[in-house]
């Protein structure tokens, strides 16, 4: 089942019930229609040059014609890009390369042209003028979604050796969030139903947003939201089912947050993380930790405990000098 | 205070480092009063287990004083007590921990996100192993941090010395392990590759669970020496005979019921051309290990027998023998030893005097030495089977 969510996110629901975003359909299907497209003004354009030629108002001229050949041959290099990989990816920009060379190549023949010549070259700058439009959102479209999550969808799991009450109760208490969500400052609860949060920013800032649960059902689910009006728009769902043969609990959470513009952006960032999708599996496995043994898990060599930033940048398993652990 | 540190492939080196302090409310810091090199060691001195980094403190088998303890050691230890640590880093709660799988803890991995890549799900922390498995410092040092010290750390309450017990950290009950997975009942004959420290206790741990004979497999006279004297083995030299041919005619053509391989990654072979074979594919990294026990524990194997591999394995393997796996109705059983759930056993054997741990003990050093006792160790110099440091 595919449906839009309340945050414009395209997901699916697999047959478990559990949400998932879509890889993005759309974007490749466009990409590969480029691909045939360009293959066929590749093979026209060598077939049939002359016609073309015509068609485009440059048939007077050698070196016209010796353009479009070139142009041909780099259609159908397009097309190779495009169509070869299955995933669109780059491949799109190679076009938009290309239409440049096309409208820069037709705007001087535009310009040396007259009557009805003239007429047709126009015609074909305005054709190249929309092809150069599809190629540039196809192009921005697929390299948007190559990066991480930008459509504001992200979810992990976990399996706790607790029960359901017990999980749902430690989680329901939002202001027990902090002590495993590294990037949470603080979430105090305002009301029956409200919250406020905030969480760490550079340079000593902090972000903060006010939520509400908008769902709860004891022991199974709770969804929550930011208020309208928030800079940070999030919704999320957190999900507790009981693990088959009694084995503890399975907790699912499924993150969405809204993308307007790039200052807002890098608040998200700030808000849960660089990449929203490993944050959230970081902090269900210090989420399993604190419930299940009282504390995260730290060792030397990673002190800070478990987090993707710190992996990075490991220092050696050697016992810290005193003064670091305070 | 100081430690044995990894600081690049073949090189270890004893340096001054920070001492350890509590980090964590169930962690405890303790004295070390003995530690010893293992073999698994060796794979790290080797350059073998990827994850290492110039600085590592290493070693997982050891004892001491618990010096300091957090504020939520749940066991009724005390500073002051005489404790052996378990290598492998458990919870104690998860639902690994609580099935007595303790080597495949939860929750004792910080690096459990690196691991899983690797190896599609994480293993738990262990001391001094490397970062894949948690970047914790280890116990070759004058001092160590224990975490979940109520789950790892076993109170010594009599004066049994540091050599009885100590062994009870690591290879005591791998061997015992290896030779619980092998489901060796009353009148089998088992055959063991390698007679390491591992090997020398499967061995004898085979003889306590009933087993009729103990073939083991090595290529050092002085090792196959002391599994015969000590531990009461039948010995094969693969060097001067052949494995395969000799282990079907001790058994009048069944073989072994119960084949353990207790040599790992880094075996070697009789045949140079074998031998040279995996050597290659490794240095290209085409294959991490070199599974020479494991493919003729399988081969020499009875039909419907168990194999039980305990010799550790980092990687990939080429060439596994499936066809005579599947087609003889073998069965592999595999794993780090859950040691927390063997130390409380068979220190009650050790008290019995049923088992003497004490007898591979070839050399004690301090702990000054050690890049020494590795030298000798790897290179099976010195008749060296372990080296015992004194901090
Ligand atoms: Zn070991
Ligand atoms: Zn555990």
């Amino acid at each position: 089942m595919t449906r839009e969510t309340t945050m414009g996110v395209r997901s699916v629901t697999d047959n478990l019930g559990i949400q998932r975003a879509t890889k993005d359909q759309r974007s490749e299907g466009l990409a590969r229609f480029l691909g045939w497209f360009s293959l066929g003004l590749g093979v026209t354009a060598l077939a049939a040059g002359s016609r073309v030629a015509r068609a485009a108002g440059v048939d007077d001229s050698r070196t016209a014609r010796t353009v479009l050949r070139a142009a041909g041959v780099r259609e159908i290099g397009h097309a190779g890009v495009l169509l070869v990989p299955r995933r669109a990816g780059l491949g799109t920009w190679t076009r938009v390369a290309g239409d440049v060379l096309d409208l820069v190549a037709t705007g001087r023949a535009y310009r040396n042209r007259r009557g009805e010549r003239r007429r047709r070259a126009g015609l074909t700058l305005a054709a190249l003028g929309g092809i150069t439009a599809v190629d540039l959102y196809a192009s921005v479209r697929a390299t948007r979604n190559r990066r991480g999550n930008p459509e504001g969808f992200a979810h992990g799991s976990v399996t706790v050796n607790r029960t359901r009450e017990e999980v749902y109760r430690f989680w329901h208490d939002f202001e027990n969030l902090p002590r495993f969500m590294y990037h949470l400052q603080s979430v105090i609860t305002t009301g029956p139903r409200r919250s406020r949060w905030s969480a760490k920013a550079p340079a000593g800032r902090t972000v903060e947003w006010e939520a509400e649960i908008v769902d709860e059902r004891p022991n199974e689910l709770i969804r929550w939201r930011s208020v309208d009006g928030s800079r940070v728009p999030n919704s999320g769902t957190v999900r507790f089912t009981p693990a088959a043969g009694g084995n503890g609990t399975e907790v699912r959470v499924e993150l969405e947050y809204a993308v307007p513009g790039r200052r807002v952006g890098s608040l998200v960032a700030k808000a849960f993380g660089e990449n929203p999708q490993q944050q959230i599996c970081d902090d269900l496995r210090r989420f399993k930790q604190v419930i299940e043994t009282g504390e995260i898990t730290r060792s030397d060599g990673t002190p800070d405990g478990t987090s993707i930033q710190t992996q990075a940048k490991q220092r050696p398993a050697r016992p810290l000098a005193a003064h670091r652990t305070a | 205070m100081k430690a044995n540190c990894w600081m690049a492939p073949n090189r270890v080196a004893v340096e001054e480092v920070p001492d350890p302090t509590v980090l964590n409310p169930r962690d405890a810091v303790v004295k070390v009063s003995s530690a010893a090199i293992c073999g698994s060691d060796l794979h790290l001195l080797d350059g073998f287990i990827p994850a290492m980094k110039r600085g590592d403190v290493l070693g997982h088998e050891f004892m001491g004083e618990i010096v300091e303890l957090g504020s939520g050691a749940r066991d009724g230890l005390r500073v002051g007590d005489r404790v052996v640590v378990g290598f492998p880093i458990a919870c104690g709660d998860c639902a690994s921990c609580q099935r007595g799988l303790y080597s495949v803890c939860e929750n004792s991995n910080p690096n459990a996100a690196i691991a899983e890549t690797a190896m599609g799900h994480a293993p738990a922390g262990i001391f001094g192993y490397s970062h894949l498995l948690g970047g914790y410092a280890g116990g070759q040092a004058e001092y160590v941090r224990v975490p979940y010290a109520d789950v790892g750390a076993l109170k010594i309450e009599d004066d049994l010395p540091d050599e009885q017990v100590l062994f009870l950290s690591d290879v005591l009950p791998t061997g015992y392990m290896a030779a619980e997975m092998g489901d060796i009942k009353p009148g089998d004959v088992v055959a063991i590759w390698g007679a390491g420290p591992v090997g020398q206790f499967a061995t004898v741990s085979a003889f306590l669970l009933g087993a009729e004979q103990v073939v083991v497999i090595d290529r050092f006279p002085y090792r196959l020496r002391i599994a015969r004297d000590r531990a009461g083995a039948d010995t094969i030299n693969y060097e001067e005979t052949d494995v395969l041919d000799t282990l079907r005619e001790m058994t009048a053509g069944r073989g072994p019921d119960v084949c353990i391989d207790a040599v790992g990654m880094e075996g070697h072979h009789a045949s140079a051309a074998l031998h040279a074979y995996d050597r290659a594919k490794q240095a290209v990294k085409a294959e991490t290990d070199r599974p020479h026990a494991l493919r003729e524990a399988i081969l020499a194997c009875r039909n419907g027998g168990t194999v039980s591999a305990i010799g550790a394995y980092g990687g990939f393997i080429d060439k596994f023998p499936m066809g005579s796996f599947m087609n003889r109705s073998l069965t592999l059983r595999s794993g780090q030893a859950h040691v927390q759930r063997y130390m409380r056993p068979l220190l009650e054997r050790i008290r019995k005097g049923e088992i003497d741990p004490s007898f591979i003990i070839t050399h004690t050093m301090r702990l000054d030495d050690t890049p020494h006792g590795y030298d000798i160790f790897k290179n099976k110099q010195d008749d060296c089977l372990k080296v015992v440091l004194k901090p």
